[in-house]
């Protein structure tokens, strides 16, 4: 019998834990990631040359990060590995490949496909989002973690989610001034609210050790604010926003990092042809699968915050669990306690993640207050005001037909960063429940690939 | 409870059925309902290349690609919107002497049609646009053609027939049509019945399906050009460009992205519709693109699709009466270059069934040509 082909696309902890599951089988599999390093988002790894300790990258989650690393690099010469090579589709049963130095692109065909594919950042716009100098919190930490830069002299942080007050008490940490945080949940009263179980969630407890940090070291807090504008033609030059108490007020800045939690990356499920689901508290449609990972379609495993986000620890046993699942699928004997123990600490992180939803919940209600100028697709430059103009008089209340008339989600980023506010956009406009505008259809390549002169790969 | 009634019953709101509606109320009058399983123009319609284009066409087909064309040009007075319409001019090149021969013939042929082509010579190419890659010898260019927004076209057909008065259903599939004493009771999936004293098959693809019910089949594929688009660019390429053997065509819209197109056509799914592009054939199209216009090397490509286009076998469509059933009439499988007659087959057909003719000779197009094509079960 010839051994199962096992594709990989993702090298972060749910990725890395599959491929030593496959290892451990007997099997090479195929390990594709667009970073130029293993890691994945969370533990991404400085570039060559770069010398900063684990702790001051890593923080708390150093010795984690520590353990993937080593587990990665165990794995060299048992796995094929192909970083800095971005998987652009996905179809008829094989995955195809860009790398980013421009090289020659690949197909390589799969028996099970595991995609560990991970999470982005979840955007909400706000008058003012696109002036330079306004990123995500993801972007921000990740300017900080690889290059070691700071996205300016004097930074605001905004929004809510895990990543807030880590990102912030980050940057503080490695000597940035921050000029305050706005939180537009009230993380700190929610936290304290919950049953005792939940709020000993890490990532709950963690954040609160974040705010008491910041806290004391005189960094200005306000809860409960709802972003009004950034101030600046060319560059950031200050943020106004609304403080729980109803009152304007501005702070000036140089920068901003803002976001309001993670979303996952479902392009490649998307154009595997995997069924999804409407999930409600994040507004995102999700691909389905079983407790193993399974999706719908024949040799198609789902693992990681790609599927749900469900943060790092939870990613690494999702690994491990579709990698069993789809060798088990294949006639090979898997550990079936092993699988029993890893879907129980799933069903955890499942709870767990439903209650970060709730301490950081998404406000979409902002969006039905914006005025109709504010971008909405930075790539095309469609603002709100077009899209409630699509629903209104061109009567595209779902988002594909809005993306046809108004070029919504049209652009290089192919509505990941647009597609879930213009979807509530749609639907509040046209009084409808949110499910009813639909998710922007994946379409092939997931991220833009350079034109070159190539044949077909055969 | 006895079914709405209509002088017209349009099954398939593409260009052609959309366009076909907005004529019938505004120039005939005609009481219409259309009736379209997804949203109007979404199909080949609203995913093709926007070539609006008349050279290098079978020539008999030029009057009807005239007739439409005038229809191009006032869009803004029909519709209310241009549709992105720019009549940018395009442009054939050759790579060959064998290719140029093709054009040099063409030139001649399409005067006699009424359609004034430019022949240019190296020179004239490389001075207007430098840009070209060193293969190019020579190009034909048709001054008055252009492109447009094929994702606008067929909605605004379709919400114009609308405010005129016609009656549209979008997400209606028919899945019968029964023959009465006088006329067509049609039934659709979400249950609703309409009955016409006419009926339009103007259903793409799946129209051969419809005729072939009539007992009249046909040869009818499916396929999906492939089809591209490239992030915005300078703009730099004014005409819509093809080939005479290059199997490659581009056109740059005013933002600056290039969209392209070409090569084989892949596997698309019918039932429920779906295409999706086959990476192959899409990395099969980069050498050709970059040999046309060099200067695209690096260009990132941001998405790429596909449609489900009915295709026949001498790659013309059916156009006209139906030969078997009285009232019945059919504007079906347009073969890859139907964006560009939409607003003119349109026209036709509505004349047609308004007035029993048509100024626009439409003969080679009528479904007879395929009468000695045995019907799958005996009428
Ligand atoms: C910017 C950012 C910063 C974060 N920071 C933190 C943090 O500080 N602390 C914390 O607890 N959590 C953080 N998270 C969340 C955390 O990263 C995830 O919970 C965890 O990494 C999930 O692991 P994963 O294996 O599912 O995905 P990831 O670690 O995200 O790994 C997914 C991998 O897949 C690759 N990939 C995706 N699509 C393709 C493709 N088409 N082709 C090739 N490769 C592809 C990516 O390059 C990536 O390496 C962050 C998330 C983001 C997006
Ligand atoms: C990718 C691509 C590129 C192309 N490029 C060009 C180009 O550059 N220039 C050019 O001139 N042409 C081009 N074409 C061809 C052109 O798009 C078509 O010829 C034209 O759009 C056909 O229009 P239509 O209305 O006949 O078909 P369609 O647009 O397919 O409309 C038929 C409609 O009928 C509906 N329908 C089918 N069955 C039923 C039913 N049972 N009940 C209700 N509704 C039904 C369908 O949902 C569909 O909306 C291209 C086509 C494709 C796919």
């Amino acid at each position: 019998m010839v051994d199962p082909r096992i594709v990989i696309v993702g090298a972060g902890p749910a990725g890395t834990r599959a491929a030593e599951t496959v290892v451990r089988h007997g099997l090479r599999p195929v390990v594709l990631d667009e970073a130029p390093q293993s890691g994945g988002q969370i533990y991404r790894r400085q570039p060559p040359g770069f010398s900063r300790d684990a702790k001051v990258l890593y923080g708390f989650e150093a010795g984690r990060a520590g353990r993937l690393h080593a587990a990665f690099d165990a794995l060299a010469g048992k796995v094929e590995h192909h970083p800095g090579t971005l998987v652009w589709t996905v179809r008829d049963g094989a995955v195809h490949t860009a790398p980013a130095d421009g090289g020659a692109v690949g197909r390589f065909p799969y028996d099970a496909l595991v995609l560990a594919t991970g999470a982005c950042d979840r955007v909400i716009p706000f008058p003012g989002w696109t002036t330079a100098g306004v990123y995500t919190l993801g972007a921000a930490q990740v300017a900080l973690k690889y290059q070691a830069c700071a996205i300016g002299g004097r930074v605001v942080f905004l929004g809510t989610g895990p990543l807030l007050y880590l990102v912030a008490y980050q940057y503080a940490k490695a000597g940035a001034e921050v000029a305050a945080v706005l939180d537009t949940t009230g993380f700190a009263a929610k936290a304290m609210a919950l049953p005792k179980l939940l709020a000993v969630l890490p990532a709950l407890a963690k954040g609160l050790y974040y705010l008491g940090w910041l806290r004391s070291r005189g960094i200005a807090i306000h809860e409960g604010v709802v972003p009004v504008r950034v101030d600046g033609a060319d560059a950031v030059e200050g943020v106004v926003f609304r403080s729980a108490s109803g009152e304007e007020r501005r702070i000036a800045c140089d920068a901003v990092g803002f976001g309001y939690g993670l979303q996952s990356e479902t392009q490649l499920a998307d154009l595997a042809g995997c069924r999804f689901a409407y999930e409600p508290q994040s507004r995102q449609w999700l691909p389905e699968a079983d407790a193993d990972g399974r999706s719908d379609v024949a040799g198609v495993y789902l693992a990681g915050d790609g599927r749900r986000v469900r943060g790092a620890d939870f990613a690494e046993m999702a690994g491990e669990l579709a990698a069993l699942a789809a060798l088990g699928d294949r006639g090979i004997a898997v550990d079936q306690a092993r699988m029993a123990a890893l879907r129980r600490g799933l069903d955890r992180g499942l709870r767990w993640g439903q209650a970060l939803q709730a301490v950081f919940p998404v406000p979409h209600h902002f969006l039905a207050d914006l005025p109709s100028e504010t971008v909405l697709c930075r790539c095309e430059g469609v603002t709100v005001g077009d899209a409630r103009r699509a629903a209104d008089d061109l009567d595209a209340r779902e988002i594909n037909r809005a993306k046809a008339l108004s070029r919504i989600g049209m652009g290089r980023c192919q509505g990941r960063y647009c597609g879930l506010s213009a979807a509530t956009i749609l639907a509040d406009t046209a009084g409808e429940k949110p499910e009813t505008a639909m998710r922007i259809r994946g379409q092939a390549p997931v991220k833009p690939v350079p034109l070159r002169t190539e044949e077909a790969a055969s | 409870m006895s079914a709405q009634r209509y002088d017209v019953v349009i099954v398939g709101g593409g260009i052609m059925g959309a366009s076909t509606a907005f004529h019938l109320r505004t120039v005939h009058g005609k009481s219409v309902a259309l009736l379209e399983r997804g949203f109007v123009g979404a199909g080949a319609s609203g995913v093709n290349f926007g070539n609006v284009r008349r050279q290098g066409r079978f020539l008999p087909q030029i009057p009807l690609s005239h007739r439409s064309r005038e229809i191009w040009g006032r869009l803004p007075e029909l519709l209310g919107e241009d549709c992105e319409f720019l009549p940018t001019g395009g442009l054939r090149v050759a790579y060959s002497d064998a290719d140029m021969a093709v054009l040099e013939k063409h030139v001649g042929e399409a005067r006699d049609w009424d359609l004034h082509l430019d022949l240019l010579g190296l020179n004239a190419i490389r001075s207007r646009w430098p840009w070209l890659g060193p293969d190019v010898v020579g190009a034909l260019m048709s001054p008055a053609d252009g492109h447009a927004n094929p994702r606008l076209v067929a909605p605004a057909f379709g919400r114009a027939a609308r405010r005129a008065g016609a009656v549209i259903h979008e997400h209606c599939e028919v899945a019968d049509i029964a023959r009465e004493p006088t006329g067509f009771r049609v039934t659709t999936r979400t249950g609703l019945e309409v009955r016409g004293e006419v009926l339009l098959n103007s259903a793409g693809f799946w129209g051969g399906a419809i005729a072939a019910s009539f007992g009249e089949p046909v040869p009818i594929v499916a396929r999906g050009p492939q089809m591209a688009v490239t992030e915005p660019l300078p703009y730099f390429m004014e005409p819509v460009l093809g080939g005479v053997s290059s199997d490659i065509y581009l056109r740059q819209v005013k933002r600056g992205n290039v969209v392209y197109g070409g090569g084989l056509r892949g596997p698309v799914e019918t039932d429920p519709p779906r295409g999706r592009p086959v990476p192959d054939l899409s990395i099969a199209q980069w050498g050709r693109v970059l040999r046309f216009v060099p200067v695209l090397a690096g260009a990132q490509v941001i998405r790429t699709w596909t449609g489900v286009e009915g295709y026949m076998d001498d790659d013309i469509p059916v156009m006209g009466e139906s030969g078997t059933t009285p009232g019945l009439f059919h504007a079906f499988g347009f073969c890859g270059h139907g964006f560009q007659l939409g607003p003119g087959v349109g026209a036709v057909m509505a004349e047609l069934m308004a007035t029993g003719r048509t100024v626009t000779p439409i003969e080679p197009f009528h479904i007879r040509r395929f009468a000695h094509l045995k019907p799958a079960r005996p009428a």
